[in-house]
């Protein structure tokens, strides 16, 4: 029989609210008086050449003293003694994740933390997804980088319980000092050799009141697992196709269900006319949403081949008439005056422009639900759980615990799951037809009323002289974000609004990490009525890759090297260090040939830096990035592989969405398509050489899904300029 | 409606469906095969990619009646029963997977380039066009080089 040994050992240790309040009482502090004001005025005296400083130093923002993983470390840490680690009597350590695994590793790293701290082999430790628990709320949310970082501590302390209470029953059937006893293998061990596996120990340890030996978790120097590289968990079932997702599950009798969608974003239903669908072989029912007409049949050919035949009259939709270069428009005008340069100084300005960019995860949107009088049962693919679950209870008239949500892994998300759409289209069909439903989105679907990255403007400003940099100013303006239940829920939770919630975001997740006298980086939201959301690395993507672009900009205006520039004005030597490393590593300064070059940027976020070098080859039809080097370094290291492979994955972001890939808006209704015309980088795209530097080590992890993308896009984007001779301002390039 | 028989995954079947069925939904929602997955239903994506006669294709362009007497191989008949091709191992090797969903038909796709070429050069592996959202591109090369070496 499972056990739950934890309970009482992890509330005796209390929910440990002494940090978090002070935090919070922080935080409230913050939301009053936010850092981005800080007045370029009052430092108006170091704006004079020929002063005595190395540089000018910056006063901390923000991001420096509390970021989004803040908040979720604090979420988390409340929700601590509602994690349960269970170990089973056929001797299975069982971790339910209360995450969402999207293809970042979380379950691998977890699952590696698990087994270490309790001493078992990594094949015996399961980490299925928790189902939604409105218990846990936001605690339950994937994004910002966060789930190893809140996890790490709550985690390790749990396993760190279980194993002392296991070895303390040990100890008791074998009369022996518990203190003698060691852990390997999913089992005690005695000096004699005797061994016991957990799972025999398991009913016992769960009457244990007071453990014999140490609960605390492991020190850096008795880590096995952590720190080295381990493939996927489920590397197996993925490349033998018998992962699951969500419309792979068998769920009974489940039909197969497709939305007929409006010609333009968020267009409604006037009329419709489905006699001629309904008479279509297989086709089951039609259902009228508030997104479009669902279609419902025994194959998914049947349903897609009915929703060509209803007939829909639609009415308008919520931005028909608007174009990209309407949006430009009022992007632009968002932007406030940027502060004039003193007398005496120079300036580079700059302004870039990035297009709208769907998530486009290789799953299309898609969920199962199974609706009754009284009940509801939904499989989908979510990192905010309990945001949908929620979201399904009101859509059909029932109380949220009345909806049991099974959290699905989902194939990609960067971003788009933290929505959920699917699950409520899916539970509205079921509730209307009483039938289980399995209803997927087209990729028409998810290109054309999916979710975008916002269009951002960026207008920037480095004030400079005598090789300092005085000043710093970039002013950011983008089409609202929605940034959905999940992590923005937690910051609505944790009093940050101000005035939006992206602006809030934007704040505590943006800092620049160099010394560039006073800074001032601030974000204007234009509103729209169109389908946003945050995209992996959120406003950074953006943000931090136009200010890489302008730290060239500046070297070359100085007349100095990019690297050396960097070196020079980096605020910690952490980040020296990984830029160094790429620099080294990456050969910087090697001569190329022609129409080809090195760019470099990095970034620090998420208490984490990245560097990234690449070489760029613009000699051929279009350009190709042909080699990386990146170096991180994320503090404590849970798994090597997993951590490279989301450097990796970045950097592909970076080369896609510096290079080919954006969506164009047209008279209320996005122009791309599929794949043929949403250009995500492919083989072709690739660098043929990629190396991932790990640096640095110690201390806690710092969150890594999201780090490398600024680091990325900037150095493409640098690495491009300097092949081409050009200063690239709109992105993507080709475009 | 018409019947079809083709072999698939080793097995003899023989499958009624409406001639113009795409086969990747004659698979998932007819025979229950879900390892191909739907990308973009119109051949572009290639995550449905399977061997068709020992070529790679995409069965979202394909119909049962395409099919009718040949060889249908998806993920799942890639290797035999419980063992791994030497490509799946090589991607476990690499550690190549992210979300893991475009990775069948990535696996599909190395399978058969591996098979027409033995040894691929890097021009060779640029020829791929499976899109993969993750960007695992990098390890995807690496795990068909070394496929080709354990060959």
């Amino acid at each position: 029989m499972p056990t739950h040994a934890l309970q009482d050992a992890v509330s005796s240790e209390g929910t440990a609210i002494g940090g978090p309040l002070t935090r919070r009482r922080f935080l409230t502090y913050v939301v009053a008086a936010p850092v981005l004001t800080v007045a370029a005025s009052s430092a108006a005296d170091l704006m004079v050449p020929g002063k005595a400083y190395a540089v000018v130093p910056s006063p901390p923002q923000l991001e420096n003293l509390a970021d989004l993983g803040d908040v979720m470390v604090a979420a988390t840490k409340q929700a601590q003694d509602l994690l349960v680690l269970e170990v089973t009597t056929d001797n299975r350590v069982v971790f339910r994740v209360p995450r969402a695994e999207v293809g970042q590793g979380i379950t691998t790293a977890l699952a590696i933390v698990v087994a270490d701290e309790i001493d078992a082999r990594l094949k015996d430790v399961d980490v299925p997804l928790e189902d939604a628990r409105q218990d846990l709320g936001t605690a339950q949310s994937t994004g910002g980088s966060s789930s190893v970082r809140s996890l790490w501590d709550p985690v390790r302390s749990v396993a760190a319980e279980a194993r002392a209470r296991l070895v303390t029953v040990a100890a008791e059937r074998w009369d022996v000092p518990a203190r003698t006893l060691t852990t390997r293998d999913t089992a005690v061990w005695a000096p004699d050799g005797r061994s016991a596996t957990y799972g025999s120990l398991t009913e016992a340890a769960a009457q244990v009141r007071i453990p014999a030996v140490s609960t605390d978790p492991k020190s850096a120097s008795e880590f096995r697992l952590i720190g080295t590289a381990t493939p996927r968990i489920d590397a197996r079932s993925i490349v033998t196709g018998s992962a699951k997702y969500a419309l792979d599950i068998e769920v009974p009798d489940a039909l197969p269900t497709v939305v007929v969608r409006p010609p333009t974003i968020k267009g409604k239903v006037k009329s419709y006319d489905a006699s001629a669908a309904l008479k279509m072989p297989g086709v089951v029912a039609v259902t009228e949403l508030p997104s479009g007409v669902a279609v419902t049949a025994k194959t998914f050919d049947q349903a897609l081949k009915a929703k060509s035949a209803v007939q829909v009259t639609w009415g308008s939709g919520s931005v028909d008439g608007v174009s990209d270069a309407d949006i430009r428009a009022r992007l632009t005008t968002a932007i406030p005056p940027m502060t004039p340069a003193p007398p005496l100084t120079q300036r580079v300005d700059a302004t870039f422009e990035f297009a709208f960019v769907n998530h486009a995860p290789m799953e299309v949107g898609s969920a199962v639900a199974d609706v009754r009088s009284e009940s509801a049962e939904v499989w989908v693919a979510t990192k905010s759980p309990t945001g949908a679950q929620s979201a399904v209870g009101d859509a059909v008239g029932l109380s949220a615990d009345q909806v049991t949500l099974h959290v699905i892994r989902g194939g990609g998300s960067f971003g788009r799951r933290i929505y959920h759409e699917p699950a409520v289209e899916a539970a509205r069909v079921s509730d209307a037809i009483k039938q289980p439903v399995k209803l997927m989105w087209t990729r028409n679907d998810d290109m054309r009323h999916g979710r975008v990255r916002p269009r951002s403007h960026h207008q920037l400003r480095a004030v400079y002289a005598g090789g300092d940099v005085l000043s710093y100013e970039h002013r950011m303006s983008s089409v609202e974000m929605d940034l959905g239940s999940g992590t923005g829920q937690a910051l609505i939770d944790a009093g940050y609004v101000n005035p939006t919630i992206g602006t809030a975001f934007f704040n505590i997740s943006q800092s620049c990490p160099y010394n560039f006298g006073p800074i001032i980086e601030s974000l204007t939201e234009v509103s729209y009525d169109m389908p946003t959301a945050s995209w992996r690395s959120v406003y950074s993507g953006q943000a931090r890759a136009a200010e890489e672009i302008i730290v060239d900009e500046i070297a070359r205006a100085m007349k100095a090297d990019e690297v050396a520039t960097r070196r020079k004005f980096l605020k910690t030597d952490k980040a020296c260090a990984v830029l160094d490393k790429v620099a080294t590593e990456g050969r910087w300064g090697r001569t190329m040939p022609s129409k080809t070059a090195q760019g470099v940027a990095l970034h620090a976020e998420y208490r984490s830096i990245a560097a990234c070098l690449v070489e760029i080859d613009c000699t051929g039809d279009k350009p190709r990035v042909t080699k990386a080097v990146m170096a991180l370094d994320v503090g404590r290291q849970v798994n090597p592989s997993g951590l490279r492979a989301q450097a990796i994955g970045s950097l592909m972001d970076g080369i896609s969405t510096v290079l080919l890939a954006g969506n164009h808006l047209d008279d209320g209704a996005f122009r791309e398509g599929s794949y043929s015309d949403f250009k995500y980088a492919r083989q072709a795209d690739a660098p043929l050489e990629c190396d991932v530097h790990l640096v640095g080590g110690t201390g806690k992890p710092g969150g890594v899904g999201e780090l490398s993308i600024p680091a990325a896009a900037g150095a493409v984007a640098n690495a491009y300029a300097r092949a081409t001779g050009t200063k690239p301002r709109k992105f993507p390039i080709n475009f | 409606m018409p019947k079809y028989a083709f072999k698939l995954n080793g097995k003899n079947v023989s499958v009624e469906a409406p001639a113009d069925m795409p086969l990747l939904w004659v698979l998932r929602d007819l025979l229950g095969v879900t390892g191909p997955k739907y990308g973009c239903g119109v051949g572009v994506c290639r995550a449905c990619t399977c061997h068709v006669n020992g070529s790679a294709v995409q069965v979202c362009t394909l119909t049962a009646a395409d099919v009718v007497g040949k060889t249908v191989t998806t993920i799942e008949g890639l290797a035999p029963t419980g063992g791994l091709h030497p490509v799946q191992q090589a991607w476990i090797d690499e550690d190549v997977a992210q979300c893991g969903f475009c990775q069948p038909g990535q696996i599909m796709q190395a399978a058969a380039l591996l098979k027409s070429k033995p040894s691929p050069s890097d021009a060779d592996i640029d020829q791929i066009m499976n899109v993969c959202r993750c960007g695992t591109y990098c390890r995807i090369r690496k795990a068909i080089k070394r496929a080709a070496t354990k060959k």
